[in-house]
């Protein structure tokens, strides 16, 4: 596998004392999606704004595509399209000299049919002569992102391209998201949707406190991590876990209507059938029953809680 | 080194498109209070003054007027180019994109230089309806015009840097230059001052540049046109190296 962005022992320390980025070692490969995941002040900006350049970095190096972000600073930014957080636009531009700016600003000559066919992508086109002030805030994000992909970048980094925007465009988004790495193009997206980074994503990293805590296969780690439940729907209310399965991790819920049992799905003796057959033996019956397998959120809240505690 | 040609171009029509859509502002205005100026200075109080080294006193103003404007328009517009993506927050784009400093400084300033070129003749040519003028030397005369412009916008770039708000970019402009540009002949040959003043006024560097500019014009400066460049000269540079200073550390543009 082809690595387009290596950072190695990358870091961000400003003037008063905060790092914001603690020494951080992470690679990038060709063609994935790559989603940065944490809370506010995590880090995930401080990581995209170093490797665009818009913040010098205070330890490290980063290289995109085998170019240092410092050294051969052209080549590197040349290959890389950046849609940011916050809605900033030029708000008396239009749609159109917008894009074109953005373009030309990165280096390339004048393609209009490149940028008609992106606008369209992007249902942009009936607004091309739409000053940016006069668009929804959907609307703006789109102008976002035509302006990263106006110069055909091999890297799209999406910071949180989806905040404040309708499911709609959502759709939308991903929907592009994906067509865009079908055509080959590297994504890192940070995201507070947790659901986003499990719909899309190949890869998972996750960031608190300025550390990058892990990076993994996504399937991997809700495979290692995910833990299932098993929710058993009681036939009569109990009043508390009866203690003779106290070694089992169960929790009462409904007003002692369900009882959960949560277990580690990748283990060979998951304890079902022998939970059921001693509630059973204790006289305790079930109408229904179900099992969900956790989902990234629940991995996420689970990594970022024990980062916090340390 | 030119890197990247396109990027400059992209920066310089975007800064030449704003002028244009506040077109009343960056050159109407200008043109209204220079024509003011010439009422006020020209016909009011220039019919009952001397003319001073040969010229009449309403010709003389001229350079000091075109000189005033090019000061605080060249600052102007470098320092609201540069300041008004900080303060928006598109300055991200400009940091992200493989533009060198060099190129950032020659089209934001370049933008910002033509601006006040097209105003200085504008006003030059506004000023020609009321006034006779003279240009003895016409080639003198368009190098002072760029190099000022240029000069300027580099200080203007350096204030849009350095201002956090929007006060902050008038500051400069209002408290120091434009009470500087009166006080540097704009309007009277320092050679009318009694002393000390005359001599005082000599360490005011805006008296350098009106007096080379003044020269073009008619021939006679207050002081040599070789001070009045090398003057011109030293404060670009100062400028550059500011601005080099600002890049390499990343001033308040670069965290």
């Amino acid at each position: 596998m082809t690595s387009v962005i290596v950072a190695e022992g990358l870091g961000k320390t400003y003037a008063s004392g905060l790092e914001a980025l603690k020494p951080t070692d992470l690679t990038i490969n060709k063609g994935e999606i790559f989603a940065l995941l944490g809370p506010n002040g995590a880090g995930k900006t401080t990581f995209i704004s170093l490797v665009c350049g818009i913040v010098s970095p205070t330890a490290g190096k980063v290289s995109v595509e085998g170019f240092d972000i410092v050294a051969d600073y052209r080549q590197a930014r040349n290959r890389i399209g950046l849609v940011p957080q916050e809605l900033t636009t030029d708000a008396f531009e239009t749609v159109w000299a917008t894009t074109r700016f953005s373009r030309g600003l990165f280096g390339k000559a004048k393609d209009d049919a490149y940028l008609e066919q992106l606008l369209k992508d992007l249902s942009l086109w009936d607004k091309k002569t739409t000053k940016i002030m006069h668009l929804s805030g959907g609307m703006k994000r789109r102008v976002l992102i035509a302006k990263a992909l106006s110069h055909e970048p091999d890297i799209l980094f999406l910071d949180e391209p989806t905040a404040g925007v309708d499911v709609e465009l959502r759709r939308d988004m991903w929907a592009m998201v994906r067509k865009l790495r079908e055509r080959g193009v590297t994504i890192i997206l940070t995201t507070h949707y947790i659901e986003e980074a499990e719909e899309m994503a190949d890869r998972v990293g996750v960031i608190a406190k300025g550390r990058l805590i892990l990076v993994e296969d996504k399937t991997t780690l809700m495979k290692k991590l995910g833990r299932k439940t098993l929710t058993l729907n009681l036939q009569e209310p109990l009043s508390a876990v009866p203690a003779d399965l106290s070694d089992y991790d169960l929790t009462l819920k409904a007003e002692g209507q369900e009882l959960e049992y949560s277990f580690d799905a990748n283990r060979e003796e998951t304890g079902v059938p022998d939970l059921l057959r001693r509630l059973s033996d204790a006289g305790i019956g079930f109408k229904d029953l179900n099992t969900r397998q956790s989902s990234l959120e629940d991995i996420f809240v689970g990594l970022v809680h024990e980062e916090r505690a340390a | 080194m030119i890197g990247n040609p396109y990027g400059i171009w992209a920066i310089y029509r975007f800064e030449m498109a704003r002028a244009l859509r506040t077109l009343w502002q960056s050159l109407v205005t200008p043109v209204i209070t220079t024509s003011l100026y010439f009422v006020v200075f020209g016909a009011a109080i220039g019919s009952g003054m001397q003319e001073i080294d040969g010229v009449e006193y309403g010709a003389f103003i001229v350079p000091g007027l075109i000189m005033l404007s090019l000061f605080t328009q060249s600052i102007f517009n470098a320092s609201f180019g540069i300041y008004f993506p900080k303060f928006t927050g598109t300055i991200y784009e400009i940091l992200s994109a493989p533009v060198s400093a060099m190129e950032i400084v020659i089209a934001y300033v370049g933008a910002a230089a033509t601006k006040s070129i097209a105003l200085g003749l504008i006003i030059l040519a506004t000023a020609a309806l009321f006034v006779p003028i003279r240009i003895e030397h016409p080639l003198m005369m368009a190098l002072f015009l760029v190099l000022t412009a240029v000069t300027f916008s580099l200080f203007g770039f350096i204030i849009g840097v350095w201002a956090q708000g929007f006060e902050q970019l008038q500051f400069i402009p209002m408290l120091i230059v434009t009470p500087l540009t009166f006080l540097g002949g704009s309007f009277y040959s320092i050679s009318m001052l009694p002393e000390p003043w005359r001599t005082i006024t000599l360490f005011n560097p805006v008296v350098y540049l009106i007096s080379g500019f003044r020269w073009s014009f008619y021939g006679t400066g207050d002081v040599g046109v070789v001070w009045s460049l090398l003057a011109t000269f030293g404060f670009m540079i100062t400028c550059l190296v500011a601005i080099a200073w600002i890049f390499r550390t990343g001033y308040r543009l670069k965290a």
